[in-house]
């Protein structure tokens, strides 16, 4: 059923509404003094003034490839988040570690991993999806670039961007 | 030198030094004012970077339109799509020419064409700017801006009733429609809005001010819809019709609608600020026959008017949300109409039965 | 005016109201008569009269021009531009038009006027506003106020008819 609002009856001088814009114009002519002043410090000036140091834990910036205490790379070339990636932003060619290697077992590392990030939209579901806990988002956001091709980050620079984490899951060390 | 000769000369300095010194860099001055304006109201700071408080971003931007891609929509109508930035351009422009925008520079009046139905040419030329976005609305061959043209040539000619009717009592009261007769009569009698002032103890100067006051207001609302400016800028509704009568623009073509709407603007605020606020007259300030400084600072007065008028149009940009369409309609010919034509009758009566 | 101006003005005029017929697209048509109307009044103000000039432009170049355009762009215009030329109407309408200007040439080469030169007016500045305020209101008061009656009737009719069809 439908339901009819009432409106509301306006007075007379509501009806005029000349009171109410002249409320309105000395709202905003408050805040152009305010300013004029200086009264008021709403915006930050990006280049000079960053928000880094306030960024939360949970931030989702560019997602990166993380090594452990080792300096072992940790992705193993699984390629689950190059199939769960939604915008397909990740290329994955994994290459595979000769049995003769002391981490044979771990069977498979990335040759080349590349995230196109014109096309990556931070999601974080490769992060989610990783089973070894490799790719994480960190928190550079100003991803920036003359070409296409610079925009597309390639393993040295995910490494460099993902830095190294500490105390997770140990798969690449023998099993006890 | 030959009389004519050196008339055209005068006349084309004062041409030049005013459109091309004056009005153009206040143009491309006021669209830097108006984002400062803008931020101000809303708490940011606004254009900041290039040059000291962004004091060159109009340089910047004017590079930035020149620079861009000029480019043509295959499915418009070449001569008339190219036609329409012009139109709306030249009739912001060419008003100027009979406004006294001082009073005398080295003994030559500081009006371009000094002529006898000033105001009437003022209405005839703004009544043509209506061309450049009717034309660009249908040669762009496209919905939205066609819709915008629409909207933009009722609103104009709705709006010009209440526009030529407002002034009416003015020119009652002067019986010249001279421009520089106005300003004369306001430096000798009071500004317009204040018809009371030197004479404080006449009621009648009182009495006068009522019509004024409605005249002026219904005017100063007038020119706001004439130059398409909020809270009527429904022709470009960015909401409703993507940007109106210039969706299909670009680049300097796009710039030129976009500086058009400024330089209707200054134009507007020079009619106001010569019909009612005294145009170049400030109280104590003697004209241009007592030295040059004093013509000088006459100029500078009036475009001081003008830019104060200027903040304004800004200033109720920022503050008012926009009009519905036919709440427009209702104001401007229920409203606006009869309130000015009533206007008329008082001040009629004022002048013809009360004595001054 | 020097007469070079004049014949800019009139040639332009002559050219564009030409073009308000030869014109195919009713658009162009109608800004070629808004075109004429400027010379016209370019034309009015060589004569000292700025009033009539400039109530020329105000009047038909500013308000009806822009509701003739107005209701053109919303008509079909395509349906103009396929139309073909009848020869027969262009012949029979140039026959009537040439025979009409023979005729005003006729009539106005027999008055008197026409065979002397125009008289210089008394002043310089003739104040046309004041002039055309005092026969309006004075020797013609009373058809324009009839006009004015006749005028308003025509408003109210139009509201009358465009409403009934509503109901």
């Amino acid at each position: 059923m439908a339901i009819t609002v009432p409106r509301p009856k306006l007075t007379w001088s509501e009806r005029l509404y000349l009171p109410a814009i002249a409320a309105g114009m000395a709202i905003t002519l408050r805040h152009l003094k305010d300013m004029l002043l200086g009264r008021t410090r709403v915006t930050m000036q990006y280049p000079e003034q960053k928000w880094d140091a306030q960024l939360p834990e949970h931030y989702r910036g560019a997602p990166a490839l993380v090594k452990d205490e080792a300096g072992r790379i940790r992705c193993v070339a699984c390629q689950l988040c190059e199939f769960i990636c939604p915008p397909r932003a990740i290329k994955i060619e994994p290459g595979e570690i000769p049995a003769k290697d002391r981490f044979s077992k771990v069977e498979k590392y990335p040759r080349e991993f590349d995230i196109d990030m014109i096309r990556c939209i931070f999601c974080g579901m490769c992060e989610e999806v990783c089973p070894e806990q490799a790719i994480f988002l960190r928190k550079d956001y100003a991803i920036t670039g003359l070409t296409r091709a610079e925009m597309v980050h390639n393993k040295e620079k995910l490494l460099e961007i993902g830095g190294v984490i500490h105390g997770v899951v140990l798969k690449w060390n023998e099993k006890k | 030198m030959n009389p004519t000769v050196s008339f055209i000369l005068i006349t084309l300095l004062k041409i030049v030094g005013i459109v091309f010194l004056v009005i153009l860099p206040m143009v491309s001055y006021a669209v830097y004012a108006e984002r400062k304006v803008s931020a101000l109201i809303q708490d940011r700071l606004g254009p900041n970077r290039v040059g000291p408080a962004g004091l060159f971003q109009p340089i910047a931007d004017a590079m930035k339109f020149l620079l861009k891609e000029d480019f043509t929509p295959a499915h418009v109508n070449k001569l008339y799509y190219w036609l329409a930035p012009c139109l709306a351009m030249v009739p912001a422009i060419t008003t100027i020419a009979v406004v006294p925008f001082g009073s005398t520079l080295f003994g030559v009046p500081m009006v371009i064409a000094d002529i006898n139905v000033g105001v009437l040419f003022v209405f005839a030329i703004a009544s043509l700017g209506v061309y450049g976005i009717v034309i660009a609305g249908w040669a762009s061959n496209s919905k939205y801006p066609f819709l915008g043209a629409v909207r933009s040539s009722s609103q104009m000619i709705s709006y010009e009733l209440s526009l030529g009717l407002a002034v009416v009592p003015i020119f009652l009261l002067i019986g010249n429609l001279r421009l520089t007769e106005v300003v004369q009569y306001q430096i000798d009698h009071g500004w317009m809005i204040l018809p009371f002032a030197g004479n404080w103890k006449n009621p009648v100067g009182w009495l006068l001010a009522v019509p004024m006051w409605i005249s002026f207001g219904v005017f100063a609302i007038a020119v706001f819809a004439e130059t398409n400016r909020l809270p009527f800028d429904l022709p470009e509704a960015e909401t409703e019709l993507v940007g109106g009568y210039h969706t299909e623009y670009s680049s300097m073509k796009f710039a030129l609608f976009f500086l058009g709407e400024y330089a209707a603007m200054i134009t507007g605020s020079a009619i106001i600020v010569t019909l009612f606020l005294g145009g170049w007259h400030f109280p104590g300030v003697p004209d241009g026959s007592r030295g040059w400084i004093f013509g000088l600072i006459n100029i500078f007065v009036f475009f001081a008017k003008i830019a104060a008028l200027l903040f304004v149009f800004m200033w109720i940009r920022f503050t008012l949300p926009r009009f519905r369409y036919d709440q427009l309609m209702r104001l401007g010919w229920v409203f606006f109409f009869e309130i000015a034509l009533v206007n008329i009758f008082l001040a009629a009566a004022i002048i013809g039965f009360v004595d001054r | 005016m020097p007469s070079f101006l004049f014949w800019l003005f009139a040639i332009v005029m002559l050219v564009f109201g030409a073009l308000v017929v030869i014109n195919r697209n009713p658009i162009a048509s109608a800004l070629s008569l808004v075109i004429c109307f400027l010379g016209l009044s370019a034309l009015f103000m060589s004569l000292d009269a700025f009033f009539i000039g400039i109530i020329q432009v105000l009047v038909y170049a500013g308000a009806v021009m822009v509701l003739f355009l107005f209701i053109i762009m919303l008509l079909d215009l395509r349906a103009e531009e396929r139309r073909k030329m009848n020869w027969v109407a262009f012949v029979g309408g140039f026959l009537v038009a040439f025979s009409l200007l023979v005729q005003i040439l006729a009539v106005i080469g027999s008055t008197r006027m026409a065979k002397q030169a125009f008289p210089p007016l008394a002043s310089e500045h003739v104040d046309d506003v004041r002039n055309v305020g005092l026969v309006l209101f004075g020797n013609y008061n009373l058809p324009f106020q009839v006009i004015a009656v006749l005028i308003l009737v025509a408003t109210i009719g139009v509201i009358v008819l465009s409403k009934r069809r509503l109901r």
